[in-house]
């Protein structure tokens, strides 16, 4: 057997998967244990018993300023933030998108307008976000769409762009108008690549995310973890930031399962 | 029928086809051969409507060919002639429901059901009839090309353009699928025009052939001059009759390889 033919079978790729991630823990455990022998009041590498303490807090009891659930409100706030930031970047990657990509006068005269948006660096638009919006919600929820919406009308475009010539002509000889074209054949085509696109949006939205909520907010994931850096509570950042990991990687796992779902002909030549 | 008129194909100072003349009458079989380059394509796409002739005119039946693709002339292509994300059943759907639903392109109840009954029909002639439910992804190469013939034909188009609809499949298939398409041509009385590298393929199944290549050469400017039809074979009924007739052995309700051909 040689190594670029092995195929490990499911438990065993699994085994292999959990093998790092264990060994990670382990030796952070390990680290934060000889930092602690030293000084018993280490805070840089917090022990996972003082992670609990500090995150039972959080979880469980109300703040005595405002009465919520830290944790939970945190979770909710960045979670609709990012919820509306990429459902309206996907709504505009998907009417834009279709557009360029199927009609070529559409293309010629917004395509050089799109691509100007997207080569701006989104976060030197936060001021002007910031100015225009306000401190609220909208400037950061702004900011993921004009971090993300740019990018995922590009490759929606793109593709719908490449599709076969001969697709569209023999959809014109069955009887289509450009109309039909874009319906039953652009549309249903751009849907997968629109989740692939989603998906990879994923990395860059979360830094959007955190980027506004550190700059200002009140509540939020991002905001939570800028604001106990300050007392240097590790013991509720690395809980967080396992947790926004978490988060990230289930909206993953769901829309690579969705798109499996809902387009299984898209994924019937890749096994 | 189909008639062109000094029809000339220029990409700027590029001759692809010139001084092309031709009546096509109903119910031929046209094949299309010549050397790779010489236009056989660019002239489908013109009676396709895909590409404007820069000169002549093209007329069905008298009047102006419309500039734009439509229902009236069909195509297979060599490739991506599916659509990938409709089932065989939705391909077929596809022509008739853009046909009685251009908002939405899409039937319910009883039409639906009628539409339904009218592409099973067609399938059950392709051989389909048992894979109704396979996206193209899960299909041979051979199974795809019926599947477009299918497409096609539902819209009973006026002309089939077929651009070498069977040059990407194996031999055995390739036989099976001239069967097919020799017994849907007579049994729907239509006319094709198709384009073929295959000459035994040309004279099998054409009841004309016409050879595309360029009459004159300049070796300093190769692209100064185009193709134009160098040979015009009317193979009479009895000449295409020769190649035995799969129409009478059809009774068997067999697909016999009776076309001497491969």
């Amino acid at each position: 057997m040689r190594w670029v033919t092995a195929s490990p079978a499911r438990r065993g790729a699994l085994l292999l998967g959990a093998a790092p991630l264990l060994a990670l823990a382990l030796g952070y455990v390990i680290a934060a244990a000889a930092r602690h022998a030293d000084n018993p009041a280490d805070k840089i590498l917090p022990l996972p018993g003082a992670m609990a303490a500090a995150m039972a807090g959080l979880l469980f009891e109300p703040d005595q300023l405002s009465g919520q659930y830290l944790f939970w409100a945190d979770t909710i706030a960045s979670l609709w933030r990012l919820g509306a930031g990429l459902g309206i970047a996907t709504l505009s990657a998907l009417l834009v998108g279709l557009m360029l990509g199927a009609l070529p006068p559409v293309r010629s005269t917004f395509g050089p307008l799109v691509t100007g948006i997207a080569v701006i660096p989104p976060v030197a638009l936060l001021p002007i976000l910031f100015i225009v919006f306000g401190l609220g919600e909208t400037a950061k929820v702004a900011l993921i769409v004009i971090g993300v919406a740019p990018f995922m009308i590009r490759d929606v475009a793109g593709h719908i762009g490449a599709l076969p010539r001969e697709q569209v002509v023999k959809a014109l000889t069955l009887g289509a108008n450009s109309w039909g074209v874009i319906l039953r054949v652009a549309l249903p085509q751009a849907l997968p690549r629109l989740f692939e696109g989603l998906r990879l949006s994923l990395g860059p939205a979360w830094v959007f995310l955190i980027s506004a909520e550190a700059i200002a907010a009140d509540v939020g994931l991002g905001y939570r973890i800028f604001l106990v850096r300050r007392f240097l509570a590790m013991d509720v950042i690395i809980p967080y930031v396992a947790w926004i990991a978490l988060l990230a990687v289930v909206m993953d796992l769901a829309l690579s399962r969705g798109s499996r779902r809902l387009f299984g002909w898209a994924h019937m030549g890749a096994r | 029928m189909l008639s062109l008129r000094n029809v000339w194909v220029e990409y700027g100072d590029k001759v692809v086809l010139e001084r092309i003349s031709l009546e096509i009458a109903e119910k031929s079989f046209v094949s299309i051969i010549g050397p790779s380059g010489a236009g056989k394509s660019s002239l489908l796409r013109v009676i396709l409507g895909q590409e404007q002739p820069t000169r002549g005119r093209i007329t069905l039946d008298g009047a102006l060919l419309p500039t734009e693709c439509g229902p009236d002339r069909g195509v297979v292509f060599q490739r991506y002639s599916v659509f990938p994300h409709l089932t065989v059943l939705g391909n077929t759907l596809l022509g008739l429901e853009f046909a009685a639903s251009p908002l939405i392109a899409r039937l319910f109840g009883t039409a639906r059901r009628a539409a339904i009954a009218e592409a099973e029909a067609m399938l059950e002639q392709v051989g389909l009839a048992d894979s109704r439910h396979l996206y193209p992804a899960q299909m041979s190469g051979g199974m795809q090309q019926r599947l477009a013939v299918a497409q096609a034909l539902i819209k009973r188009p006026r002309i089939l353009l077929l651009d070498e609809p069977f040059g990407a499949l194996d031999p055995g298939i390739r036989g099976d699928m001239h069967t097919l398409i020799t017994r849907l041509w007579r049994e729907h009385g239509l006319t094709i025009i198709m384009v073929t590298h295959d000459i035994k393929e040309a004279f099998g199944l054409g009841t004309r052939v016409l050879t595309l290549d360029k009459r004159r050469h300049d070796p300093h400017a190769p692209q100064r001059y185009g193709a134009g039809v160098v040979y015009d074979l009317e193979l009479t009924r009895k000449q295409a009759a020769d190649a035995p007739s799969p129409a009478v052995q059809d009774e068997a309700g067999i697909t016999i390889d009776t076309i001497g051909n491969n």
